[in-house]
């Protein structure tokens, strides 16, 4: 490939090859398909046996909407891997736009679910415009991460990034939807930190985070203006002494450490109790993983977790084959969005990370989650496509 | 911007972007290494203390029991009903821990509640100290003045509560209790049997008579209701709710009247004794009676061992709670003659027409026999053999009567007829009673049991149901109406269906018959007109009681010796003559002759069910008679 100038693929002639050829199939990434496939796979039958009860007559429920959304994501997934996702970079402000009014309409108007807005209802589902704002956020903030690049001195470039990413971040965090606002942070840090910020940036926005924390934890209560909810502050600080603490986000960390724990080496099978009998709630979302745990044991949750791993070193690998810097960025952005969702929500699971309310990709049930997830790979996929067509050249990712 | 500084010197262009790629992968195997190994931690080396806490992990159970089913009379008019009580309930595990406390609180619980406080101990040292969170009824129907001082006071008595109960109400008072029987929390031997699986302590179940046969209709669905808590008992979920479900209906094929009757009469000498009315073609108890009785409301109330004790099972009490009708194991006299006669005619020992002389005695060795009251009625046939009831004749036929091992003429008469086995009526607690033959005598022998092994005595004993005989007025019945019905050896059964509580049939007691018995028409034809003189005709056995009774029947008196008691009164009757569809078995203990006490609650029973007025009593012509 390395000298390969021509956009016209090698010439190959075996039944079928069309079909595959117009997906662009030959030039995506075997591997990457293959573990996303395979946490589907798992995910749905984890799926399957954690919800066989809960709503009587109907044990297949959620899997086979599950299955739909599954089937939905993979379609797009294949049809954003056909295009070529630099034209993104053009259409780099009507993104951020789109992303930025859906959020802002969920939160003037979206059906409120346990004291917050996150989702708009649609006659025949509902969705959430913050998981897919995960998406939209990557590619936009990356073609702006470009567009500085080109002019600006380095510190208002920092800045400008942090504003543009900050502020969707700001209206989640309004939803409230604590989970989802740290991940845009951590996908605007992931710009940053890729586009080669220098490590003072880093420092400073470090010094002025310390600052905000302390005056939101410590000073604005104390004169009377409570930045975070009493839950939220709740479910932050009581990982840290989860058996004290009868509340309910303890009590949830318990529950799931117990089930994760008596899982043991292969799982308990049929006779977990943990996650069969109500002990855990949300366990088909928030702690699908302790269901993994409790049920198929050491074996299981270390086959999952190699999937994961699969999935960040191709979204890594993707990072360095990218034709131009804004692939490399997309693909940061993902792996970074990948790494982080998957270590909160199973440390959660583990009890080594405070309740945030983030979804386990492709794990836990949720439409949106789920959707969003398979349009993130499938970016993954374009970038890679197009480096298979596109072989970087030197000069290239200079121009962009 | 070093990107673009860098990228334009080739050889290190790359490296800045290498480095950040590398720390982001740093940072990703840092990530799950860190989960990997909190796995590893968690699953691989502390599995086992973490299942042992997910298998403590519990839910706290509510168990909520609706009313059970009601039982009907055979019209479906209510025998054992229900009603709504509220009842004080102790949760042991819930009593402060402290002894001193403990004993306070129930002390002052025992004074509010007008209880006994040993009787309060007691409850609660019978409950399963395996099943946590479960309750001691201490009193039902609490008074509003209890309730209100209760829930007042609800801070000062941790552990114990009030909540509404349904018990059992007998509107016909003692009317059939030991049928019905009685219905009581599940004991902790109970709970490891498979009928009553699933069951919590503090459920009530049946535990007697129909009660107990018919408990898993009658039962219904618990329902409860499951609180997910944790290690400190503290609530920690929503929880579950299972209604419950009231039990099913079981209708009786007891008809009230002839059981009111029945008791009446059978009540009326006041001593113990049975009876028993049932359909000779279905098998369907129409009424069974037992005395002495009891109050069955005595369960709906906490009582103390001494006076369950007093009331029930001292010597005084005479065992109200046994069913006699079934479970009663009694030498039967004469009544048994009947099936002697089967014997002897089936087995050829003599046609309907052989005559036999009664000359008053027989001697066997250096034994003689007499008639009862001494008399002497010289040439007798079978039916005329009956109708006196001749000792002699009978006495000669069980010296005849071949007898040896675990079998013998009569012995196998005797079982194919239905005594020596349970009937296989739904009713618990079923006596199989004992047909005495040479093999079981000569065991006990062996065993130093008794003084002698079997002797040819024992055989003419057992031919005028005296000796070691055992046998039940149901078993009586049972044979009584195989002879009157032609063959069939019916299965004797009290319920008749079972329905919802909107009176839907779910399930119907099919009569059935256990196995046909042939007898050639001509001696059982010979044994029934000697039943019908016995009853009707000048010289009968009950003639005196009989004769002048509108419907033609055919009855048997018995009168069994028990040394060293008095003498037990029998009587079993079919009728009518010539087309039989009901037969009664009556026996009173310490009753004397048959037609003095047995035979006269027959009369009431059969006057009852065919709903006529009996006739004046009878005066046989002075011939000596005997039973």
């Amino acid at each position: 490939m390395a000298s390969a100038r021509t956009t016209t693929p090698p010439v190959r002639r075996r039944p079928g090859a069309d079909f595959a050829e117009r997906l662009n199939l030959p030039y995506m990434d075997g591997v990457l398909m293959g573990g996303t496939l395979g946490l589907i796979v798992f995910g749905l039958f984890t799926l399957g046996v954690a919800t066989t009860n809960d709503i009587p007559g109907d044990p297949l429920h959620f899997v086979v909407r599950q299955a739909a959304y599954c089937i939905i994501g993979l379609v797009l997934l294949f049809a954003l891997a056909r295009i070529d996702y630099s034209r993104f970079r053009e259409l780099r402000v009507g993104i951020y736009s789109l992303m930025v009014a859906s959020i802002t309409i969920v939160l003037m108007f979206g059906a409120a679910a346990r004291g917050s807005r996150r989702r708009i209802e649609l006659p025949f589902f509902g969705f959430q415009p913050s998981e897919f704002g995960k998406v939209l956020l990557i590619v936009a903030l990356s073609a702006f991460v470009i567009e500085r690049v080109r002019r600006g001195s380095d510190v208002r470039r920092t800045i400008r990034i942090l504003i543009l990413g900050l502020a969707p971040t700001a209206l989640i965090f309004l939803q409230p939807d604590l989970g989802t606002a740290i991940v845009f942070g951590v996908i605007t840090l992931a710009a940053l930190f890729i586009s080669g910020t220098k490590w003072t940036h880093f420092a400073a926005m470090g010094a002025v985070a310390a600052i905000l924390a302390v005056m939101a934890l410590v000073v604005a209560p104390a004169v009377g203006v409570p930045l975070l909810r009493g839950y939220q502050k709740e479910r932050l600080t009581s990982f840290l002494h989860p058996s004290n603490d009868p509340s309910n986000s303890s009590y949830q960390i318990n529950q799931a450490l117990i089930a994760v724990g008596a899982g043991g080496k292969t799982g308990r099978g049929g006779q977990a109790t943990q996650t069969d009998l109500d002990f855990l709630p949300e366990r088909h979302t928030d702690f699908i993983f302790a269901v993994i745990g409790e049920r198929f044991g050491f074996a299981g949750a270390a086959l999952v977790l190699s999937l994961y791993a699969l999935l960040v070193w191709r979204a890594l690998r993707i990072m360095k084959m990218s034709k131009n810097l804004y692939g490399t960025l997309i693909a940061g952005g993902i792996a970074a969005m990948l790494m982080f969702q998957v270590f909160v929500n199973i440390g959660v699971n583990i009890g080594i990370m405070p309740v945030t309310g983030v979804t386990l990709p492709l794990l836990s049930y949720g439409g949106s989650s789920v959707i969003a997830t398979l349009l993130a790979i499938g970016l993954l996929q374009s970038i890679h496509v197009q480096s298979q067509l596109n072989p970087p050249s030197r000069a290239r990712p200079l121009l962009i | 911007m070093y990107l673009l500084e860098e990228e334009t010197e080739g050889e290190e262009r790359r490296s800045p972007m290498s480095m950040r790629i590398a720390v982001l992968t740093g940072l990703a195997i840092f990530m799950f290494s860190v989960i990997f190994f909190r796995l590893w931690y968690l699953q691989v080396l502390s599995g086992d203390r973490y299942l042992a806490r997910a298998q403590d992990n519990q839910l706290q159970e509510v168990r909520d029991q609706g009313p059970r089913g009601e039982i009907l009379d055979s019209q479906g008019n209510v025998m054992v009903g229900n009603k709504l009580g509220m009842a004080l309930e102790v949760l042991p595990d819930n009593l402060p821990s402290q002894t001193g406390q403990r004993r306070q609180e129930l002390s002052t619980l025992a004074r509010v509640a007008g209880l006994d406080l040993a009787g309060i101990r007691k409850a609660l040292a019978g409950q399963d100290p395996t099943i946590t969170g479960g309750k001691v009824i201490v009193k039902r129907n609490l008074s509003p003045d209890e309730i209100y001082y209760l829930r007042e006071h609800q801070a000062s008595f941790p552990g114990v509560e009030i909540d509404r109960v349904f018990s059992r109400t007998y509107p016909d008072g003692d009317l059939a209790a030991q049928l019905f029987g009685s219905a009581g929390q599940v004991s902790k031997e109970q709970l490891g049997m498979s009928r009553f699986s699933g069951l919590k302590q503090g459920d009530v179940v049946g535990q007697s008579g129909v009660e107990y046969e018919y408990d898993r209709y009658l039962r219904g669905g618990i329902g409860d209701t499951k609180i997910p808590i944790d290690a400190s008992g503290r609530p920690t979920g929503n929880p579950t709710v299972t209604p419950a479900q009231p039990g099913d209906n079981v209708r009786l094929t007891i008809d009230p009247s002839v059981q009111a009757t029945g008791e009446a009469a059978l009540g009326s000498f006041g001593l113990p004794g049975a009876f028993v009315a049932m359909d000779i073609k279905t098998g369907a108890i129409i009424a069974m009676g037992s005395r002495p009785t009891y109050d069955p409301s005595f369960f709906t109330r906490p009582f103390t061992t001494a006076r369950f004790k007093a009331l029930f099972s001292s010597a005084a009490s005479e065992a109200p709670l046994v069913n006699r009708a079934i479970s009663g194991a009694y030498p039967t006299g004469s009544v048994f003659k009947p099936i002697t006669a089967t014997a002897a005619l089936q087995g050829g020992l003599l046609t309907p027409q052989t005559q036999v002389f009664d000359g008053g005695t027989l001697k066997v060795d250096v034994l003689t026999l007499h008639n009862a009251k001494n008399a002497v009625f010289g040439s007798l046939d079978m039916t005329n053999a009956l109708r006196v009831s001749s000792d002699i004749f009978f006495y000669k036929l069980g010296l005849k009567a071949p007898a040896k091992g675990s079998g013998g003429l009569i012995q196998d008469w005797a079982r194919q007829l239905g005594l020596g086995s349970q009937t296989g009526i739904d009713l618990p607690n079923e006596a199989p009673g004992l047909i005495p033959n040479p093999a079981w005598r000569d065991k006990l022998y062996a065993e130093h049991k008794t003084d002698r092994p079997w002797t040819v005595g024992d055989n003419i004993n057992l031919s005028v149901g005296q000796g070691d005989l055992q046998a039940d007025p149901l078993q009586m019945a049972v044979a009584y109406s195989t002879l009157a019905n032609g063959g069939d050896v019916v299965v004797p059964h009290v319920v008749d269906r079972v329905e919802d509580v909107t009176g839907r049939v779910l399930q119907e007691v099919r009569p059935q018959v256990k196995r046909h018995v042939n007898i050639d028409p001509a001696n059982r034809q010979a044994i029934l007109n000697g039943l019908h003189g016995a009853a009707m005709s000048p010289g009968g056995t009950s003639y005196p009681v009989f004769g002048n009774f509108p419907i033609q029947i055919m009855g048997k008196t018995g009168t069994a010796q028990r040394a060293p008691h008095p003498d037990q009164a029998w009587y079993v009757a079919a009728a009518p003559f010539g087309n039989p569809r009901i037969v009664v078995a009556a026996t009173v203990e310490r009753g004397g002759f048959g037609v003095d006490t047995a035979a006269p609650i027959v009369e009431q029973i059969l006057a009852d069910y065919f709903n006529v007025k009996p006739g004046a009593p009878a005066v046989n012509p002075s011939v000596t008679t005997t039973e």
